[in-house]
């Protein structure tokens, strides 16, 4: 226990040191505060359905977006170094185009419910390949090149709805964002799951991680090796596209209405926290898929948890900055080095105070 | 006298990008005035729009410096919505004007140095501290208010109302033969004297020379001498203190807090700094240039709005294109200037 305990500190986890502690931190802190929050029950929804019902359920169904939503950023930021500012205005996006194909057509079945996702699958990577290419042949920094659709997205959605704020209701899109008849299990949590197995093979079959890590490290000598950073930079920000329409498609089905001014609002800050609180680099480099998933359910635990204290939605940030805050301060590098010095010397006290022992 | 207009060093990269903004500024207000006409002509359109962004511009401002050495600060559009509510509270509450103003710049100066301090001694990423920062200055935003505060103290309202100064020469004159003159805030004196101020900072202090060195390369600076921990943490505490002089002359403006004050101010700080200019690596940027940034984005609005495209969605849609515009021009100027000088030096 002792020597897990040393290895923490020395970092012996790596970058998933600080998740995880602050997982535990926060499952810890829930248990003392209330022993029945991770209670997992079973309940009947209006459809009839036995599913899975509880805080847990709640936190892992609730922050699905972002999860998919941290896989696309941590590409990205570990390619380009930078961070994409637009995810939730481009979700906005889709989702209006997901919604006005579904509105045009005729009847809604499955096919046409594919239909309308890849159709939106297609301008959300359209829209990323614009970002892709001023970040990477303007050599623009990605924060800015993506302030110009972080500026006007919400509106090209406004636009693409005429105006107005649909509304949609179908079994097909109840299901998707809520639960399959039959399985218990909310269908945005498998949605994710397929996610990260996906881009766990592309990872697998491909050396795109390779790639990306040492385009992310040094763009010039990734290209003096045969590697053309242009087109990984690009790739990361379509790949972010494919994440965001996802994520805008099950905001939609969540919800059962397209709103471009409230759908997956502030998300963009969200999905670059959970990058930063899984341990990676905002710098670009090295990355870790797991950790940016790990960091979107941390803040989705964090936001329960003060729901679960009776404090209001809009009142939740401030609370939720200071416990940010306290985590990046015990990841900085300043802390951290003060901390192994500081149990350096109280093991070399240790020491000395044994080593009299023994001479005595 | 051909010694005057012949230049004997070539422009730096600052003073181009600002030349590009100031030109490109005066191509489009010109544009308005004959295309547009109405308001255009009137000196008293750009009065209404330094009226209109006073405190855009002193945040900007602050913005410029901490982005010319090389850091983001995005909590200042929270912190200035912040200072507007609380101050609001406090004056309703029956405190008084001097100590209002103190309040407001303590609160500023508050999360300066807590941010600083974060940032540049404990090195922890700027855009995650700031975040953190917009988060807390938002979220007790909403704690202490939600709903809109319109301030009731008397002395404040008389300042408020009696804040403009007339400019007789510069109104224009209506069908019946008077003349309406030109009307300015107290807010845009203020915002003025802190662009000069920063203006001068920059350009002839010793901090502020400092602030380039370390945006444009922090190893270098750190080689001449510079405390790069102790002039990046001035930055941050310069941008503070900036934010909350924002937030009070927000609030001369309104007269009334509320939870969406300055809502998204800190990307229109952003683009007004990067259309004026300033780049996000630092170590280029110049606050004269912001300054005309400012007033871009409002011109751009301002013409979307008179020329008849009245969906909502307009304004923000060309304001994108603008950025886009600006983005992509200095990274071509600037692309092949680096091209020249390296063709040049080999």
């Amino acid at each position: 226990m002792k020597k897990i305990g040393r290895k923490l500190f020395r970092g012996g986890l790596g970058q998933l040191t600080i998740p995880i502690i602050a997982i535990a931190l926060l499952a810890v802190f829930n248990l003392i505060r209330d022993p029945g929050f991770f209670s997992i029950g079973i309940a009947h929804n209006s459809d009839g359905n036995a599913v899975l019902s509880g805080n847990i359920i709640s936190i892992i169904n609730g922050a699905s977006e972002l999860a998919i939503l941290a896989i696309g950023m941590t590409l990205v930021t570990a390619a380009c170094g930078g961070q994409d500012i637009s995810v939730g205005a481009a979700a906005a996006i889709a989702g209006s185009v997901f919604v006005k194909v579904l509105k045009s057509a005729s009847s809604v079945s499955g096919g046409t419910v594919l239909l309308a996702f890849l159709l939106s699958c297609v301008v959300a990577m359209l829209f990323g390949a614009f970002n892709g290419t001023l970040v990477a042949v303007f050599k623009i920094q990605p924060m800015i090149a993506t302030l110009i659709l972080y500026t006007c997205g919400r509106s090209i959605a406004y636009w693409i709805n005429g105006g107005a704020t649909p509304t949609i209701s179908n079994p097909i899109l109840s299901a998707i964002g809520g639960f399959i008849p039959g399985i218990p299990i909310p269908t945005p949590v498998i949605i994710v799951v397929v996610m990260a197995i996906l881009f766990k093979l592309l990872f697998r079959f491909t050396s795109l991680e390779l790639f990306t890590q040492s385009v992310g490290i040094n763009g010039a000598a990734a290209r003096l090796n045969g590697v053309d950073p242009t087109f990984i930079k690009l790739l990361s920000f379509v790949l972010l596209g494919a994440c965001v329409s996802a994520a805008g498609c099950i905001g939609v089905s969540r919800l059962g209405l397209i709103n471009h001014e409230t759908l997956l609002l502030d998300v963009e800050m969200d999905a670059i926290l959970a990058v930063a609180i899984g341990g990676n680099s905002l710098g670009g480099g090295r990355f870790k898929i797991i950790g940016s998933i790990l960091g979107a359910y941390i803040i989705q635990t964090l936001t329960i948890t003060l729901y679960a204290m009776k404090v209001s939605s809009t009142n939740v940030k401030a609370y939720k900055a200071i416990v940010i805050v306290l985590l990046v301060v015990i990841g900085s590098p300043v802390v951290k080095q003060w901390f192994t010095k500081l149990m350096m010397r109280l093991s070399e006290n240790r020491k000395k105070v044994s080593a009299k022992g023994a001479e005595e | 006298m051909k010694n005057l207009f012949k230049r004997r060093e070539p422009l730096t990269d600052t003073q181009l990008l600002m030349t590009i903004t100031i030109g490109i500024f005066c191509i489009m207000y010109v544009f308005a005035m004959i295309f547009l006409g109405g308001g255009f002509l009137r000196p008293q359109q750009i009065f209404d729009m330094l009226n209109d962004n006073a405190s855009l511009i002193i945040v900007s401002c602050g913005l410029t410096i901490v982005m010319i050495g090389g850091g983001i600060d995005i909590s200042v559009g929270a912190v200035t919505s912040f200072v507007v509510m609380s101050c609001a509270i406090y004056l309703n509450k029956g405190g008084n004007i001097f100590l209002s103003v103190l309040l407001a710049v303590g609160i500023g100066l508050a999360f300066g140095l807590v941010q600083g301090f974060l940032i540049s001694y404990l090195e922890i990423q700027p855009f995650i501290v700031t975040l953190a920062g917009m988060f807390f200055a938002r979220g007790m935003t909403t704690i202490l208010s939600v709903d809109p505060q319109k301030v009731t103290h008397k002395g404040f309202l008389q300042l408020h109302n009696n804040k403009e100064i007339k400019i007789r020469w510069l109104g224009h004159r209506v069908p019946n033969g008077n003349v309406i003159p030109a009307e300015m805030e107290i807010g845009v004196i203020i915002a003025l004297t802190v662009v000069i101020f920063v203006f001068l900072l920059l350009k002839y202090g010793r901090l502020g020379r400092n602030f380039y060195a370390m945006g444009g390369n922090q190893q270098s600076a750190l080689m001449l001498g510079i405390n790069v921990k102790r002039t990046r943490f001035l930055s941050y505490v310069i941008c503070g203190l900036l934010s909350g002089i924002s937030g009070y002359v927000f609030l001369m403006h309104t007269a009334a807090g509320n939870a969406t004050n300055a809502a998204g101010m800190e990307m229109n700080a952003i683009a007004s700094s990067i259309i004026g200019g300033t780049l996000l690596t630092g170590g280029v940027g110049n606050v004269i240039g912001t300054f005309f940034g400012a007033l871009s984005l409002t011109t751009i609005k301002k013409i979307v709005v008179s020329s008849g495209l009245n969906d909502p969605w307009w304004q923000s849609i060309t304001t994108g294109g603008m950025l886009c515009f600006f983005i992509l021009l200095q990274s071509v100027v600037l692309g092949r200037r680096s091209k020249k000088k390296s063709a040049n030096n080999s």
